[in-house]
């Protein structure tokens, strides 16, 4: 089990990095996971080169799911645009590095629907892109 | 009223004080299953579905495998075998609740059908602007969103009684709330999140004083509790075969005679007509008149031999049985330090104990008590305004039957310890 969490899930969902809000972000977005009730906003602030120059997530979730954002956070950090464009589900699954089954998957990866809601500017993202 | 025998035809243990519950529990195939590659399943998620005992299961492949056709149609034998069980199987979900008569029993897919029939069907037909319909903040989804769908349509007002601290109804806003002369109160037997077991019959003796009906979820009471619609008084109750031992996709809805009479039908099509022209039709008498198309024959026998199942254990026994299951886990919850227990005290609930654990959220609790074999449900059960009007966005409910035990819920509370300590 105690793989499903590890120390470092723990670790990001009792001291959240970026955790708050930013002064006047350049993306905003938020979602909801209606099987649990979680709910995730992110926010960005990027310069002219359309480098990530700010990150900000908060919410109420399960550890999945928050971890997942409080890491996503971290990766994206001085990131372009277009390369947080490229993350995929496999990224997120990589960089939990645990193994999510089907009921978790959508904690897992509501970190990554909303930040491409945000990027994309979507007010809906189809589920199945994430699937 | 006669018991009627399992319809297995096998030994149930004897009605009484001495009820076996470990052969009761043997009763239930599924009780056998390991899970998480090996360990024994502790199957603690009842309020969401029972299990199933065998003689559910074997009635219901005995069906297929011997007289399945059509109901209500052919002469032939086959049919007529399979509208009998049918029928017999409407007299044994009927009897379980005490319907005066089995006309009056109508087949629904569930307890969240049975409530949006009404809606549908006496709610389309007699609410308009003016009228009030009460519900209360402590319903499931399925006794809100059907008025909420139908006010929509039809503009009436739709009030809610909110939930004391404690964890009741709040009868000083039910009573002035019936000041206003609702056409239709609508409550729940037992909350699926709470527990609360709700005095059915002083709200409605309320509820009638000031001219309302009175519909009642029983989705949770049946299960656990003997039910008496006559005593209560009410007009409509509907419950689930599939938390009371019975197969999904089958549910009662029961409504006083002239109520029924008086409904429009709610779904057209075959079954439900006496006669069809093209210029009209006219409806078949109770309660066909409510069940268009081919029902769902197999897990109406299903539902008959889960009803005869538990009144040959009795259902007082049942009662006393998830009384004392539901007593002695709150016991063990409310010893466990960052534990916090929902709803009232052990002596107003029943089946159940919703809670949340400091600094787990209930989602990653279920998920560590899964890995210990252990199941329950995370989540807002279905009742959001509920868990809203508590702050919470979720809860974990453990919740009991006839086949649990008292270490299945020590291994709970093990499970419980040992995510708090995780975390």
């Amino acid at each position: 089990m105690d793989q499903l969490y590890r120390e470092a899930i723990i670790d990001h969902y009792k001291h959240p990095r970026h955790y708050g809000c930013l002064e006047a972000p350049d993306y905003k977005a938020h979602d909801l996971n209606p099987f649990c009730g979680d709910e995730l906003t992110i926010e960005l602030k990027i310069d002219d080169e359309e480098i990530i120059r700010g990150v900000a997530f908060n919410g109420k979730g399960c550890a999945i799911s928050l971890a997942s954002a409080s890491m996503l956070m971290e990766e994206i950090l001085h990131e372009s645009l277009d390369e947080v464009k490229t993350w995929t589900r496999e990224d997120i699954l990589d960089m939990l590095g645990i193994e999510i089954g089907p009921v978790r998957m959508k904690c897992a990866l509501l970190s990554l629907k909303v930040l491409k809601k945000g990027v994309y500017g979507l007010d809906q993202l189809e589920d199945e892109e994430l699937d | 009223m006669a018991i009627p025998r399992n319809l297995n035809g096998r030994a149930v243990a004897a009605a009484g004080e001495t009820l076996d519950w470990a052969a009761v529990r043997s009763q239930f195939p599924i009780m056998e299953r390991k899970v998480q590659g090996g360990i024994q399943l502790v199957y603690l998620d009842n309020a969401a579905s029972s299990q199933k005992p065998a003689a559910v299961l074997e009635a219901m492949a005995r069906y297929y495998r011997t007289s399945h056709a059509n109901v209500h149609r052919g002469v032939h034998t086959l049919s007529e075998e399979a509208t009998a069980l049918y029928e017999d199987a409407r007299q044994n979900a009927g009897r379980l609740i005490n319907a005066p008569s089995s006309r009056e029993c109508v087949y629904v897919r569930n307890t969240t059908e049975g409530i949006n029939l009404v809606a549908g069907s006496w709610g389309r037909a007699n609410l308009g602007p003016g009228d009030t319909v009460v519900t209360t903040t402590m319903e499931h989804h399925s006794n809100i969103v059907p008025w909420q769908i139908l006010q929509a349509e039809r503009g009436f007002d739709l009030r809610y009684v909110p939930v004391t601290p404690e964890g009741h109804l709040d009868r000083d806003v039910f009573g002035s709330l019936m000041a206003e002369e609702p056409k239709l109160v609508c409550f729940t037997h037992v909350s699926n999140v709470l527990g609360t077991i709700n005095p059915v019959a002083e709200l409605t003796a309320e509820a009638h004083a000031a001219g309302a009906l009175v519909l009642v979820d029983g989705a949770q009471g049946v299960p656990h509790l003997p039910v008496d619609v006559q005593a209560l008084g009410v007009d409509f109750y509907a419950y689930s075969g599939h938390k009371m031992c019975g197969p999904t996709g089958i549910g009662l809805l029961w409504a006083r005679r002239e109520l029924l009479q008086a409904m429009p039908p709610w779904m057209g099509g075959g079954e439900m007509i006496r006669e069809v022209t093209l210029e009209g039709s006219r409806w078949n008498e109770l309660p066909y008149k409510f069940e268009a198309g081919t029902p769902a024959i197999a897990e109406a026998v299903g539902l008959g031999a889960a009803a005869a199942y538990l009144m040959g254990l009795g259902m007082d026994n049942v009662a006393s049985h998830s009384a004392y299951l539901t007593n002695y886990a709150y016991n063990q919850l409310v010893e466990i330090e960052g534990v916090h227990i929902l709803g009232p005290g052990p002596e107003d609930r029943m089946g159940l104990v919703s809670f949340h654990v400091d600094e787990v959220h209930p989602h990653d609790l279920a998920a560590i008590l899964d890995l210990d074999g252990v199941a329950i449900r995370a989540g807002h059960h279905c009742a959001q305004p509920l868990h809203r009007s508590l702050d919470l966005i979720a809860s974990a409910r453990a919740s009991f039957y006839l086949y649990n035990t008292e270490s299945e819920i020590d291994r709970l509370a093990a499970g419980i310890e040992r995510a708090r300590r995780i975390f």
